[in-house]
């Protein structure tokens, strides 16, 4: 019954979607005020909708109906309740739900807080939303539907793939998608723009919250997936230029352009027409990223052509929307009128360096991940992209992005004095060359060009305090001004500091565990021990243990210092899962600063060894910890004053100002 | 009961040997030089039944053998660029995780040094009819405008009022 109740709540969503994608077109085009104002409601009303079904999908799952075919295949009742709870977007149709009620989620969000937007805009870009939202509400009805019955019920459920059983799971997946799906509402006001045919500085303002609050979630969705790779997949991997990786970095790198290209419109009202353009390529990605992971084009093009209806589906939602949004794009764009002079040396021509770099890193990646599909379908060549690639090309292209990127913030609008912010990075500078010419003389050994990776990540953040100290004055007025002045500064100028901050670290995160991260590989016997940078491990005993759903082989190690002090006891474990036939490794992990001890546990071989597999990752921790402070900062700057006060209305402001008035 | 099920789990526990890691530590070469190699090499090649894994990364028997197949060629004497050549020549270029400049990835190569040049280049222009726009503004005035400015710098003290 509560399956047919969700089933039945999708279908007239869908129904409540086609009335908002029209009526307020309709309305606009006749000028009809009703019209118009029933995109609100039906926003609200389709959310409740999508709400309702969601909820009803969720019921199935936590109480275990697996007469649902969906929950047979992926649920059991031995699971503890918050995989029960996560395993819902742990499969194709679930996920698709979890896509779905976020989209309408932030539907519903523009009509309850959106009252500041002019009607028109805010009616148009609703109805935008509904297209997207009818188009994946009609994918999921047809090819995916999550509420299907099986005839005779079994007893017991299939269980979630075993690797997807883990905290991180149940938490990055939905992040992700906020992230995602949240760079859509950009997407509905650039076409709702272009449908009206004007825009101004306002349309930032509106539309900047809404990239940051999606931006700063699929930051640690990203960051979040990463750290689950990196202790579930059992050798401490935190990024693997994987596809489904790369169809989440696209919109990231993409959605960070549009963050600082949406700056520039704001202040200075230049750069609107490429500002347009970027948020549909944001949106863009982020449906091409759905396509490559739900359409099963990635394990290889023959399989996606054996069952193509999905793949089918939604690369036809790929072509209309995209298609069509810059085909609006090509036929609009040009009387949108362009504004705002500047120098190229100038807080504008900093963000336009920012965006030139950016936008082309992402369409590095986009080639390096499509190039080997497009290839097999055009000339039948099988190639591979992997990670040597990406390093290769990607990485050359963020250096010079990392070394400008304390510049921006010193820089004046219009015209900005580029020997002066060298002369106030000038202690940023030294500390950086401290820092490389240190990590020489420690002679950590690794590669040549590891020194230069820290004097870089240091740079970025000494850069971003500079950035904060400059505009505090610090120990050039007394303290108490300073403090005055930091308590005074705009939030959004602490959440530039901070995110920028946040990428020094991630940077020297990533440089140290390359280039100083060491392993030892062995098998050894109860007894033995093994040695990894200062510690030594001794494997004590090998024992079982079983867990609702799975039974653990455990390996017990005492860590001890070189020269005998104790450390601790780490377990790591190989964890079986009798329903699915799949054994996955449970890694253990030790905190030591920044860094981390990692060690996983093989099969254990028929002469009595076990194979150990022990890694030290020196300063790992700072890849994620520098995610966390981007967060923050986007989360300082969506905290800031001028986005939560109203904007003015520009069309008012129009009237008083018309031009036979100044006859 | 209990006492039963233990052993039994650790039966199918063993059963299940099928090599769940990357390298494993019996595949390992003696010679630290040649191992250092070989796990370098590894990085670089594809387990072909994975989804863009190396070799070095993946749990799968092939992988396993790939690697195995990698040692025995440098422990022949095989230098880095045969050992690749003899694996691509068996398995074709889809082993390589980065893939040869050749004509038909000459557009993957090309395109992110491409994509900058192009956007470089396009800003340049932008610069340059913005600029032009600018300076050109003044001189662009019609004959009467024309008239209307040389008429206004003239009677100075006038009335300004508008008509």
């Amino acid at each position: 019954m509560i399956a047919e109740l969700g089933h039945y709540a999708l279908i007239l969503a869908l129904g409540i979607a086609l009335i908002q994608g029209i009526m307020p077109v309709v309305g606009t085009r006749s000028n009809d005020a009703a019209l118009i104002a029933m995109a609100a409601p039906a926003a609200i009303a389709q959310f409740a909708f999508v709400a309702v079904a969601f909820i009803a999908l969720a019921v199935c799952y936590v109480t275990s109906d697996f007469s649902v075919l969906n929950v047979f295949e992926n649920s059991n009742s031995q699971m503890p309740l918050i995989y029960r709870f996560s395993s819902i977007w742990g499969n194709h149709e679930g996920s698709m739900m979890l896509w779905v009620s976020i989209l309408t989620f932030f539907g519903a969000l523009v009509a309850v807080f959106g009252t500041n937007l002019p009607a028109l805009l805010k009616a148009n870009a609703l109805a935008v939303q509904a297209w997207i939202a009818a188009a994946f509400h009609l994918f999921i009805l047809t090819t995916s539907n999550p509420f299907l019955r099986i005839p005779n019920a079994p007893f017991e459920g299939r269980d979630l793939n075993p690797i997807l059983q883990d905290p991180g799971l149940a938490f990055h997946p939905p992040m992700l998608y906020l992230g995602y799906v949240g760079f859509s509402i950009a997407f509905s006001f650039a076409i709702a723009a272009l449908l009206e045919g004007r825009i101004d500085a306002a349309w930032a303002r509106w539309v900047r919250p809404w990239v940051l609050g999606a931006w700063m979630c699929l930051t640690v969705g990203i960051a979040g997936r990463s750290y689950w790779a990196y202790y579930e997949l059992g050798w401490g991997g935190f990024w693997f230029w994987d596809p489904v990786e790369n169809a989440s970095l696209m919109p990231w790198l993409a959605g960070t352009a549009l963050l600082h290209s949406a700056v520039v419109m704001e202040k200075r009202g230049a750069l609107k027409v490429w500002t347009i353009l970027l948020a549909i390529l944001t949106f863009s990605l982020s449906l091409i990223g759905t396509f490559l992971v739900r359409s099963g084009v990635l394990t290889s093009v023959h399989s996606f052509a054996v069952d193509p209806a999905r793949g089918i589906f939604i690369l036809a939602i790929l072509v209309v929307f995209i298609g069509g949004a810059l085909s609006l794009y090509a036929w609009r764009a040009p009387l949108l009128k362009q504004g705002g002079l500047f120098a190229p040396v100038s807080r504008e021509g900093a963000l336009v360096f920012n965006n030139l770099f950016l936008t082309t890193a992402c369409a590095t990646v986009l080639v390096g991940t499509l190039y080997p599909l497009a290839l097999e379908a055009l000339t039948g060549a099988k190639i591979s992209v992997g990670p040597p690639f990406f390093d290769l090309t990607f990485g050359p292209l963020f250096v010079p992005l990392m070394i400008a990127m304390p510049f921006g913030p010193l820089m004046g609008w219009k015209r900005g004095d580029l020997l002066g912010a060298a002369q106030r990075l000038l202690a940023a500078a030294v500390l950086a060359a401290l820092a490389i010419a240190a990590t020489f003389a420690l002679e950590f050994g690794g590669p040549v060009l590891a020194p230069f990776g820290v004097g870089v990540g240091v740079f970025v953040m000494a850069g971003a305090v500079t950035d904060i100290a400059e505009r505090t004055l610090i120990l050039r007025v007394p303290v108490r001004t300073s403090l005055q002045r930091a308590v005074g500064l705009p939030r959004s100028a602490w959440g530039t500091a901070a995110a920028h901050f946040g990428i020094g670290v991630t940077l020297l995160g990533i440089v140290g565990v390359t280039a100083w991260g060491s392993e030892n590989i062995a098998a050894i016997r109860t007894g033995q021990s093994l040695d990894i940078a200062q510690y030594r491990f001794t494997l004590d005993r090998v024992f079982e243990r079983s867990g609702p759903n799975y039974n653990d082989v455990v390996g017990q190690f005492t860590v001890r210092r070189a020269n005998g002090e104790l450390v601790g006891v780490m377990e790591p474990t190989r964890r079986s899962f009798p329903n699915r036939d799949t054994v996955v490794t449970e890694a253990a992990l030790m905190t030591r600063g920044f860094s981390q001890l990692y060690s996983s546990l093989g099969d254990p071989n028929p002469d009595g060894t076990v194979a150990v597999r022990l890694y030290f990752k020196p300063l790992v921790l700072m890849i994620w910890l520098g995610a966390a402070f981007m967060f923050v900062g986007g989360g300082l700057s969506l905290s800031d004053r001028r986005l939560r006060v109203g904007a003015p209305h520009p069309a008012r402001a129009r009237l008083k100002t018309a031009p036979q008035a100044a006859e | 009961m209990k006492r039963f099920l233990h052993p039994l789990m650790l039966v199918i526990a063993l059963a299940w040997s099928f090599p769940l890691y990357a390298v494993q530590p019996d595949e390992m070469l003696p010679d630290p030089g040649l191992e250092a190699r070989a796990r370098a090499l590894s990085k670089e090649l594809r387990c072909m039944v994975c989804q863009n894994e190396s070799i070095d990364d993946s749990e799968a028997p092939l992988a396993h053998d790939l690697r195995v197949l990698v040692r025995q060629r440098l422990e022949a004497g095989d230098s880095d660029a045969q050992v690749i050549d003899f694996l691509v020549a068996r398995y074709g270029e889809f082993v390589l995780l980065r893939p040869r400049l050749e004509w038909h990835t000459a557009a993957l190569w090309g395109l992110p040094p491409g994509v900058l040049l192009v956007g470089i280049v396009m800003l340049i222009v932008a610069a340059r009819r913005r600029n032009r726009a600018v300076l050109g503004g003044p001189a662009s005035l019609s004959a009467a405008e024309e008239a209307r400015v040389r008429q206004l710098l003239s009677d100075k003290g006038a009335s300004t009022a508008p008509p």
